[in-house]
């Protein structure tokens, strides 16, 4: 930040009083939202967009952020999901050939608030041994008690169906940027949920041959098998799954009658679907580093994640659903299968943006089950 | 997988002495290997010519060679040991090149060794640009256009095809060593002509430029399951153009973004797949920030500068680890600190790492201070901050050059803007600190981009610290506000600098911080595969997160930057404290800013504090460590310069006091003290100005030895023979002041100067070996060769050596080390200087005699005796010759002459049972191969002529045929010497340049002319260097060199491990 520039000051406080002051960038006002952290050391664009950050407010680790700016290009989707973004210090000017837009500029255009010059590996810290929780960021109210207050006010992370209000309201088929369908196979049809979908998932399909006909989280199992596609994917999303219970009890009509893919929030409905149950982790898996490990080759995948709710294995029939994927760091389940239907999701994010392309190999595990499926 | 059955014992080839290019990080990297192989049970015998290494301690391998590196000597000593195994990528390209020379021989398929880790064609499709390339096309990879020449001719047409400017690069060198970027024929002609001469197997690359693009590399490591992972992700600021060894640099990337960075690990990826290293390489990768194009300009496989400081950037030991892997592990069995094993690392930290490099330009007067594609810098320091700015600012006053901000260099300051952005033009060692007077002129952060292709991010947050200072500035002779202070100690500025600044002490700044509980906080860097490691940096930007013990606990200051007469050999002093106070139950806590070297491993210390070696960095950690005392005796010049302010900052120093250091630097203290022991001392004399120097000059008579107070190895020392020297060089003196004036010795001519190291506990001193000097007095003993024990040096004056060596130690109170110099002249024993701390020669006196001699110094420090360490007198019965290694290929329009001034980079150690042979062997080591036969050219200044007659004899006693300039071609046949008379370049042609081009000479011996001759005969020197002929310059190494020519004529010694000759010791 230029020294000649003003400094407004901004004020966080989570609901455990504890308070953050930096400087605001981005939008000025006041939001709160539940806070968490993610550890990757790039692609602050990619995070910002992800729809799965609905709700919260995202404290990046590594301290230097926006200094390769924002381009049109590596967005997830088509505006600024997180509610907040919180960070140690903002690179003034953007330093790439392929930026568009600063990242201060980029957050006020998109009407989000954003705070910089806090310790956020202390804030981090605090997060990691008092659990995830609600936060309120203002640059109008200073007073850490009434910020308090505010947090305290503020809808909880669990039982909140955000991804209602991150999905759309009418289907579109969609169109890729990056990919382009491979001219030597079939092309396939997929109805794609959308409780929040990230657009690289989508591009990843294209690369397979698949083209992702989009749709709303309300949809029916009737009104989506009626579009006769060849596959159902469940995407990723924010937020808690119990209150989706009303997808799951639409996908779980569809087991055994086309082949269903899952990612992320996509994969907890899969667990709900199973007739498992979901529960709230401490402070969630966010970042790009997460190792986890292939129970059928033994291989370890370091995998991008973002999620704050788990399945809880101990809920599935496990004479049926398989756990397919481990986290070596907490041993929380990160991939199921059901062993006799054509049904499969990972926690993690294969299509990994940002992160390593480690789990790459799932899309093409959906083309195959298809294939399969049909004999 | 598990270790690898089939081997027991492994041989690993060093990298040899430290030049540009090949510096202290090999030792780093060879000795995790020698820790990593002897861990999994395996025997190892490590050869290396470089005695200031802690790998060729004895104790670090089974089996320990101190042989040249050639290929000869390998093969020897492969028939002798018969390894199993030999891993070649842990010792630099010269390791590498040797061990490829090896498996091409034929000797390891004779001796049924295997090569573990990189194989020998994979080695081939690293390092052939032919194979390389051919596998990056089939990779679908790209490489800048280019074509292989093998004249200068076919250069000349690759470079019309592809537009200038082009690059030319030379196979198989090191540190680009011969190429360079040229613009036109006529620079092609030259560079191509020069890189031909130099590359092994005389072909160049002529390449498409990419200058100006984004230069980024990746460290990656690979295992046997093909199991792949990227260490870590390395920027350099300065865009290709620049070597990477002298760029600087940041670690992890700041302005790429995770698209980019994904292509390059997957590119990374398939490259180490297609070559098939086992263990670490370093990929180069240049990207145009106009187009997005990525092309991959080279790769390592193997151990590099690179991954030395990826290893201590991340906390990632790649050579230990490397090690490992060709041990027969895989990744998914060695620990990862997070949680698990290797297999799932990837990069994390919430920390910013600079690297800046030091370069030693104004040791070379004519050398060109301009940053190319040929390396420069001698050595470098790694800064660890939170932020970039704290990061950055922290690399300046590591770097030791009498910065501690980036304001103010020189006289840049002074300059105007367009001055300023005129030196911007190319790059330079000042570039940083250019850029930051033209921010404060001005400059427009885009302008300042377009000149240097530094990235607009780096450049920004440059002007925010000038912006800052700028506030700061206006504050001066009144009070700066407390929300001033807290800013700049956040972003980095020291306390030193803003005392400058503002005109205060330093300790005002301190004090007034601390009131306003501004202080260093300390953060860990997690370290991966070695247990119990403690690796701190620190920060103003947050809270401390590392808690200290009450355990008793000792600190080290280590050395800071490699620099020419500071560099690996006090490293070495500084780990063998701390393994010695390890043993003696301290806790020690390590603290040094260099990455290559082994004293900031991980686990050389209990913890290890990476941090500038300043009053502020580190008091502010003996504050919060409360240990009982600091070693400041190892580090070389670092820490006695702050020792006093330390001592005064209520800080125990420990071993020889600040006292004794006044006392020993302090001229006129020490003379009176030599004057009462009855020491005899050459008259010298102190001047602030002219007539002050005129008037000293007039009472001790011509010729003199000036030089400024307070340096290390000799920086500006010069010989005076006459009253206009002395004036110009006067005038030429800069920073002169009563404080710090010049000092003036008389010179002792011919004079035999010897040297001696000592350990003492105050009472007593004992004193392993006197080293003598071949060059004759008037040559840096950093840059002479030396012999232990003494070859012409007669008895009764070593013993007075040995006793002016106890006395002084004695009367100075000196605990732990000492080194004193003294001259021999005129059958009198002169001491010139003194020094009570670890000198250059510690690793080479304890390996030629077999004593530890830093250790029994750390012992003493911590309290005992010298009678309890039972240390007695021993004959040496075997021959040590150190001969020094410079770095004039480098720098080919210097003239490369050695004088008082030190300018070597690095030494090498002989060993034999003769004088003779050890002499030759040194040479041998230094890549100055003797001939046994042939032709010596002979050539030598008016002084020096009379003794050229006993040189030229023996040279024709041997069989040589002499060629000799006119002067002495005269003088030799009055002699009845037979010579042919050879024309000087000055004189006509065929003349001696044309002689060394035509290979038609095998030896060049040439003594400066002095004065007059100084222009006019550096050519013959110069020429010699590019051609690969061995030379001389003095009379007395010719005669070195005659008898080591005599003594392998009758024999070769065959090679001996440093094991065999201690057993010989009594």
């Amino acid at each position: 930040m230029p020294i000649s520039a003003v400094r407004i000051p901004a004020l966080l406080v989570l609901e455990d009083g504890v308070a953050f002051h930096g400087f605001s960038f981005g939008a000025a006002g006041e939001t709160t939202g539940e806070v968490v952290f993610n550890t990757a050391m790039t692609g602050y664009q990619e995070i910002l967009t992800d729809p799965s950050y609905a709700g919260q407010m995202v404290v990046m680790t590594y301290p230097l952020i926006g200094n390769y700016g924002v381009n049109d290009l590596d967005t997830e989707s088509g505006r600024v999901y997180a509610r907040a973004f919180i960070i140690k210090e903002l690179s003034s000017i953007p330093s790439s050939w392929r930026s568009e837009h600063s990242l201060s500029e980029y957050l006020v255009s998109q009407g989000v608030m954003g705070i910089e010059g806090l310790d956020t590996r202390a804030l981090t810290l605090h997060l990691r041994t008092q659990g995830a929780m609600r936060g309120a960021l203002s640059t109008a109210d200073l007073d850490p008690k009434s910020l308090r207050q505010k947090a305290l006010a503020s809808p909880a992370m669990a039982g909140q169906d955000l991804a209602k209000d991150v999905s759309i309201d009418t289907p579109y088929e969609f169109k890729p940027r990056l990919f382009e369908l491979p001219k030597d196979r079939r092309t396939l049809r997929i109805a794609a949920y959308d409780f929040g979908i990230k657009r690289n998932i989508l591009e990843r399909m294209i690369a397979e041959g698949m083209t992702p006909r989009v749709v709303p989280a309300r949809t029916t199992a009737e009104e989506l098998l009626a579009l006769q596609p060849d596959g159902v994917f469940l995407s990723n999303g924010p937020g808690d799954p119990e209150p989706l219970d009303y997808v799951a009890r639409e996908v779980r009509k569809m087991l055994g009658r086309i082949p269903i893919f899952g990612i992320c929030l996509g994969h907890q409905i899969m667990g709900l679907a199973f007739g498992g149950r979901t529960y709230k982790l401490k402070f969630g898996h966010h970042g790009a580093n997460h190792p986890v490990r292939n129970e059928a080759t033994g291989k370890v995948e370091i995998t991008s994640q973002n999620h704050g709710f788990c399945v809880d294995p101990d809920s599935l029939d496990r004479s049926k659903i398989e756990v397919t994927h481990i986290n070596l760091n907490d041993q929380t389940v990160e991939g199921i299968r059901h062993r006799e239907l054509p049904a499969f999701s990972v926690q993690y994010h294969p299509e990994a943006s940002p992160g390593p392309h480690d789990s790459s190999y799932l899309f093409p595990r959906f083309r195959e089950t298809i294939e399969k499926s049909r004999g | 997988m598990p270790r690898r059955e089939d081997i027991q014992k492994v041989m690993i080839i060093g990298s040899g002495p430290i030049v540009i290019g090949q510096a202290c990080e090999f030792d780093y990297s060879g000795t995790q290997a020698c820790k990593a192989l002897r861990k999994l049970g395996y025997k190892i015998v490590l050869v290396n010519s470089n005695p200031a290494t802690i790998m060729t301690d004895p104790g670090m391998a089974d089996v320990t060679y101190i042989e040249p590196l050639n290929l000869e000597t390998m093969k020897a000593i492969v028939r002798k040991e018969r390894p199993d195994a030999l891993l070649p990528n842990l010792g630099g390209q010269s390791g590498l090149n040797l061990s490829s020379e090896l498996a091409r021989s034929g000797v390891l398929e004779e001796c049924g060794v295997r090569i573990i880790g990189v194989q020998e064609d994979a080695i081939q499709r690293g390092e052939d640009r032919k194979a390389f390339k051919e596998t990056m096309t089939r990779l679908g990879i790209e490489m800048p256009e280019s074509e292989l020449a093998y004249s200068v001719e076919e250069a000349e047409t690759i470079a019309e095809r592809l537009g200038y400017p082009v690059v030319i690069r030379p196979a198989y060198t090191l540190g680009g060593t011969g190429g360079g970027m040229v613009y036109n024929i006529e620079e092609l002609r030259t560079v191509a002509g020069r890189g031909l001469s130099v590359s092994l197997i005389g072909q160049v690359l002529v390449e498409e430029s990419v200058l100006g693009w984004e230069e980024l590399e990746l460290e990656v490591v690979r295992d046997a399951k093909n199991q792949m992972i990227t260490v870590c992700f390395i920027e350099n600021v300065d865009a290709m153009g620049v070597h990477t060894g002298d760029s600087y640099c940041t670690a992890p990337m700041l302005t790429i973004d995770p698209k980019l960075q994904e292509k390059l690990q997957k590119y990374s990826y398939d490259i180490v797949e297609a070559i098939q290293v086992i263990g670490g390489t370093n990929i180069q990768f240049a990207h145009d920030p106009t187009t997005g194009r990525v092309v991959v300009i080279e790769i390592n496989p193997r151990t590099s500068r690179s991954s030395a400081l990826a290893s201590k950037a991340t906390g990632f030991p790649i050579a230990l680890v490397s090690s490992m892997l060709a041990g027969g592990l895989t990744l998914d069995e060695i620990p990862y600190w997070r949680d698990g094993t290797l297999e799932k690392y990837t990069p994390s930290g919430d920390y910013v790492v600079v690297k800046f490099a030091r370069w030693a330009f104004e040791k070379f007067p004519g050398a060109l201070d301009r940053l190319g594609t040929q390396m420069r810098a001698v050595g470098e320091v790694m800064s660890i901050g939170k932020t970039y700015k704290e990061a950055f600012q922290k690399s300046i006053r590591s770097l030791e050059i009498g910065r501690y901000g980036l304001g103010f260099a020189k006289d840049f300051h002074k300059k105007p803007l367009e001055d300023l952005m005129a030196m911007l033009s190319s790059p330079t060692s000042e570039r940083q600190f250019l850029m930051y007077e033209a921010l404060r002129k001005g400059a427009g952060v885009q302008d300042l981009y377009e000149k240097t292709y530094i990235k607009p991010y780096f450049i920004e947050q440059m002007k925010e610290l000038v912006e800052l200072e700028e506030q700061i500035l206006k504050c001066k002779g009144q009070a700066l506000s407390d929300d001033l202070l807290i800013r700049a100690k956040k972003d980095g500025f020291a306390d030193r600098y803003l005392a400058d600044l503002l005109g205060l002490q330093e300790s005002e700044i301190r004090e007034r911080r601390k009131k306003l509980g501004v202080v260093e906080a300390w953060d860990a860097v997690p370290v991966s595969g070695v247990e119990n490691a403690a690796y701190y940096y620190s920060t103003y930007n947050g809270p401390d997160r590392v808690a200290q013990s009450d355990r008793k606990k000792v600190m080290v200051l280590g050395g800071g930057p490699n620099r020419i007469g500071q560099g690996i050999e006090f490293d070495y002093c500084c780990v063998h404290a701390a393994f010695a106070l390890r043993d003696l139950g301290y806790e020690t806590i390590m603290v040094n800013c260099n990455p290559e070297t082994v004293s900031t491993d991980y686990d050389t210390s209990d913890k290890l504090y990476f941090e500038p070696l300043t009053v502020e960095d580190v008091l502010s950690i003996y504050e919060k460590e409360k240990p009982i005392g600091v070693i400041c005796q190892f580090g070389g010049q670092t820490p006695l310069n702050i020792a006093g302010e330390l001592e005064a900052a209520g800080v125990t120093i420990l071993g020889a006091s600040v006292e004794t250091i006044d006392l020993a630097e302090d001229r006129d203290r020490f003379r009176q003290i030599m004057r009462q022991l009855g020491i005899p001392q050459p008259e010298s004399g102190m001047a602030s100005t002219l007539d002050q120097a005129l008037e000293v000059a007039g009472r001790i008579g011509y010729p003199l030895m000036v030089r400024p107070s307070y340096v290390l190895g000799g920086r500006a020392m010069e010989v005076v023979h006459d009253e206009e020297m002395l004036r110009r060089y006067v005038a030429a003196a800069v920073d002169v002041s009563p404080q710090r004036p010049i000092l003036i010795d008389k010179f002792l001519e011919n004079a035999i100067e010897a040297e001696a190291d000592a350990i003492a506990d105050g009472t007593d001193a004992f004193v392993p070996a006197v080293m003598e000097q071949i060059e004759l007095a008037g040559v840096h003993s950093g840059d002479s060769a030396c012999v232990i024990p003494p070859i012409s040096v007669p008895p009764k004056h070593i013993e007075t050596i040995i006793e002016y060596t106890k006395k002084i130690a004695t009367e100075l109170h000196v605990v732990g080390l000492m080194n004193i110099q003294y001259a021999i002249c005129n059958d009198m024993v002169y001491i010139l200087e003194a020094n009570p701390r670890a000198s250059r020669t510690v690793p080479l006196v304890s390996k030629v005699c077999n004593i530890q001699m830093a250790r029994l110094a750390t012992e003493i420090m911590m309290g005992k005796k010298l009678s309890d360490l039972n240390l007695k007198q021993r004959n040496v019965p075997h021959f040590g010759v150190k001969e020094a290694v410079f770095p004039f290929n480098m720098f080919p329009e210097v003239d490369p002459l050695i004088g008082p001034e030190m300018r070597s980079t690095g030494e090498v150690l002989g060993l034999a049972n003769s004088f003779g042979l050890a002499y030759f062997k040194s040479q041998e080591g230094a890549q100055q191969m003797l001939p046994t036969s042939g032709t010596v050219l002979i050539t030598v200044s008016d002084r020096d002529k009379h003794e050229a007659v006993e040189v030229a004899r023996q040279f024709a006693n041997l069989g040589f045929r002499i060629k000799s300039t006119k002067g002495t071609h005269k003088l030799l046949r009055e002699y009845g010497i037979e010579t042919e008379p050879i024309l000087k370049v000055s004189e006509g042609r065929p003349n001696i340049a044309d002689a060394i081009k035509n290979k038609e000479i095998d030896l060049v011996i040439n003594t400066p002319r002095g004065k007059l001759g100084a222009t006019d005969d550096a050519y013959v020197r110069q020429t010699a260097i590019k051609y690969k002929i061995p030379y001389i310059t003095t009379v007395s190494a010719a005669l070195a060199a005659a008898r080591g020519i005599a003594e392998r004529r009758r024999g070769h010694d065959g090679v001996r491990s440093l094991q065999e000759y201690h057993a010989g010791i009594r």
